[in-house]
């Protein structure tokens, strides 16, 4: 009954109103604008690192001074300057990283409640999970709760900045373990100067007590997010994850470029889900976020298991492609994504499951919406390494578009170098079309609720993987960013 | 009542009028049947008065109790009453039927004034109107119209219409694609939601539908126009002497 609850709450909102679009209004330590050697030792600096991060960003830096951005994605925007950005913003007095709950800021406190996000560690009412919330403001993190608990069982959940100071042998491991510091453009950007994100370690045989989720909220003018988040699960352990994003309207467009690696070792399983909520721009495409994201799951022990879950409404570009590589034997990799464009909005997102284990396996649904002016991409890739024997995929791809002036595009490719691989693809693609909207209206829904139902119809398959606290809030995303779709 | 006056419609961006002038008035409390050869615009006539939006009216009007409906949406005139139980039904994947009749009976209660049910008033009225229609809750589980037989989608057609309480029905060859003992349970839930508060218009090619749902008043619907008018008799003459005088018209 929550398409219900979903045309209720469509109803109370005004057409083109962003509800997280508002701004704190708070005092911020920036760095200087632009980017060289000193702003990444000015970040070093600020975060406490020892010796051996500073010359990893350092050559990430000189790395990403020798390449290109990338052009092959369907997407198009003006010339981003890299020197126009600050690359480093934190609300003044959590400059030091995380304090405990009462410390906080109370403007930052009341930012989260206003953003539905609850910071506060209360006692939680019969039959709701409780979860535990790294906030990340601009480039830092500025709590983490629940944490004291999720120590009792092994758990380790704080800042990446915490986990660099507090484990760095943890870190020093496994960072850039998956997803290389010079893997492409925005991920070595990204490793020269990554502020903040969260670190998970999930200790051998533990089932995470909690739901886990980290809120990215992009506020300061001006700068860019660069967030960096590490997941740990040793053998036998299991873990869910959410993450969630926001940012102010602006007419002007901000850079998000984040990247996440996890790391699934021996029967361990993480799932990953993330509702991505950036501004998207006005309705005439001014401002927004650019959000290219890379994000990789490196299933590295036999019976691993990494699903990747996304719901994408926001952002004026989007670029990502959460992907697994299948290392160990018998190792399983999902990606199921609803990804909705509206306005002038743009998306090229889709996985890559790289099969490198023997009976490996992976599962891709893709849900693509489009209207408006909006471009939507599929693009995925699945491949098959020669000693990869048994490697099963399946894809199913399924755009929807309204109206008649945006695009769907699929583009698939698929590289089998082992006789043994089964690999099946199928595609659709599809418009509400006129008889289904009629036939809705007859019965009395308005356009909006039948769009909403329509939709909700056709990425339920996707929409039953979130974890059931935010399934519910999602359908009303879903509904919200459709509006003023259709007439 | 329902008063169509000199109903002129033709398909959006075509130049060819399909309805060149309908009259035709049905008294509440009245089941008029519609017949007429293939072509003849009955399907258009029903189009028309739900509102279609790739129709256009070009003359006349539709008066429902008095009231033009010709301005209002499709979503509009269902709160006003108006139902259309489709001939082809539309499939919705991924939407259960239960989730589908309570959003539609809640926006149009909503539209009335009405409180909406709670969940479990709602289950006690479909269960309640669904046995009359052999129609189980498990099957109202299922997405929409999607994989149904044809006897389950015209079931599930008359279902919504009994759950909905319109006040103007029209249905659209609602035989089509029924085998007999499904004509006789959907003729059954179409005869129980007979009153004296509401008007129904029957379209169909077959008289033998208006063995089971008897109207009051026959009419032939040929080359756009209403070109005969009688009583149950009519439909019996019909079925023996066939369209051939009205085709040539």
């Amino acid at each position: 009954m929550a398409t219900v609850e979903t045309i209720e709450q469509v109803k109370q909102i005004d057409v083109d109103q962003y509800k997280y679009g508002f701004e704190t209004d708070i005092e911020s330590v920036k760095a200087p604008k632009g980017l060289d050697e000193d702003i990444i030792r000015f970040i070093s600096q600020k975060k406490g690192e020892p010796q051996w991060l500073l010359d990893w960003r350092l050559d990430a830096f000189e790395r990403w001074r020798t390449m290109k951005e990338p052009t092959w994605a369907r997407v198009s925007y003006p010339k981003i300057d890299f020197q126009e950005l600050h690359y480093y913003s934190a609300p003044k007095g959590v400059e030091e990283g995380p304090k405990s709950l009462d410390e906080v800021d109370p403007q930052l406190l009341a930012t989260y409640e206003k953003l539905g996000i609850p910071l506060a560690e209360q006692e939680v009412l019969a039959g709701v999970k409780k979860v535990a919330v790294d906030a990340v403001f601009d480039s830092v993190s500025v709590v983490t709760t629940f944490k004291e608990e999720l120590a009792k069982a092994g758990v380790i959940f704080c800042s990446i900045s915490e986990a660099v100071r507090e484990h760095p042998e943890l870190v020093r491991k496994y960072l850039g373990s998956v997803v290389p510091k010079s893997d492409n453009y925005y991920a070595a950007l990204n490793s020269a100067v990554f502020t903040d994100g969260s670190f998970v370690y999930i200790p051998e045989g533990v089932r995470c007590p909690m739901e886990l989720s980290t809120y990215f909220r992009i506020n300061e003018r001006g700068t860019g997010q660069f967030e960096r988040t590490l997941i740990i699960a040793e053998k036998g352990s299991h873990v869910s994850y959410l993450e969630g994003c926001t940012a102010p309207m602006r007419d002007e467009n901000q850079l998000h470029a984040a990247v996440v690696e996890l790391i699934a070792l021996e029967d361990a399983e993480i799932k990953y889900s993330t509702v991505q909520n950036w501004y998207p721009g006005d309705s005439e495409g001014k401002g927004g976020i650019y959000n290219f994201v890379t994000k990789r799951g490196d299933c590295r022990g036999n019976n691993s298991k990494i699903s990747w879950t996304q719901v994408e409404t926001g952002s004026a570009i989007t670029w990502k492609y959460p992907s697994c590589i299948l290392r160990g034997d018998n190792s399983r990799g999902e990606f199921y994504s609803i990804a909705i464009s509206n306005g002038y909005q743009q998306v090229d997102s889709g996985t890559k499951m790289i099969h490198l284990g023997k009976n490996t396996s992976s599962r891709i649904v893709s849900k693509g919406i489009a209207a408006g002016f909006s471009e939507n991409t599929y693009r995925g890739l699945v491949s098959a390494h020669r000693k990869a024997t048994n490697a099963r995929n399946f894809t199913q791809c399924d755009s929807l578009l309204i109206g008649d002036r945006c695009g769907a595009h699929t583009v698939p490719y698929i590289e089998a170098k082992n006789s043994s691989a089964h690999f099946e693809h199928e595609a659709t693609t599809s418009k509400i079309s006129e008889d289904k909207l009629f036939y809705c209206m007859q019965r009395g829904l308005s356009e909006e609720e039948a769009v909403a139902l329509i939709v909700n119809g056709f990425v339920r398959d996707v929409l039953q993987q979130l974890p059931m606290e935010f399934m519910a809030e999602t359908q009303k995303l879903i509904g919200i960013s459709l509006e003023g779709s259709v007439g | 009542m329902l008063e169509i006056k000199n109903l002129h419609a033709k398909i959006v961006e075509e130049d060819k009028p399909i309805l060149k002038g309908v009259n035709l008035t049905v008294p509440t409390g009245e089941v008029h049947a519609i017949m007429g050869p293939n072509g003849s615009g009955k399907s258009t006539l029903a189009y028309v008065l739900a509102g279609r939006s790739d129709y256009e009216v070009t003359e006349g009007d539709i008066l429902w109790n008095g009231k033009s409906i010709l301005e209002m949406t499709p979503d509009e005139r269902a709160a006003e009453g108006v139902f259309l139980a489709f001939q082809y039904p539309m499939e919705i994947p991924g939407v259960a039927g239960l989730t589908f009749l309570r959003t539609a009976l809640n926006s149009i209660r909503r539209k009335r004034g009405e409180a909406e049910l709670t969940t479990p008033e709602f289950m006690k009225l479909v269960r309640e109107k669904g046995s009359q229609l052999h129609i189980d809750i498990e099957m109202l589980k299922r997405p929409v119209n999607v994989g149904f037989s044809g006897g389950e989608k015209k079931r599930s057609e008359i279902l919504q219409m009994a759950l909905l309480e319109p006040t103007l029905c029209v249905l659209d060859e609602t035989d089509s694609g029924l085998d007999i003992d499904a004509l006789g349970v959907v003729s059954d839930g179409v005869n129980a939601l007979r009153s004296p508060d509401r008007a129904m218009l029957v379209i169909t090619h077959y008289q033998r539908l208006l063995n089971h749902i008897v109207p009051d008043r026959v009419h032939v619907l040929a080359n756009g126009v209403i070109q005969r008018s009688g009583d149950k008799e009519l439909a019996l003459e019909l079925e023996r002497s066939g369209y051939a005088e009205y085709r040539a018209a």
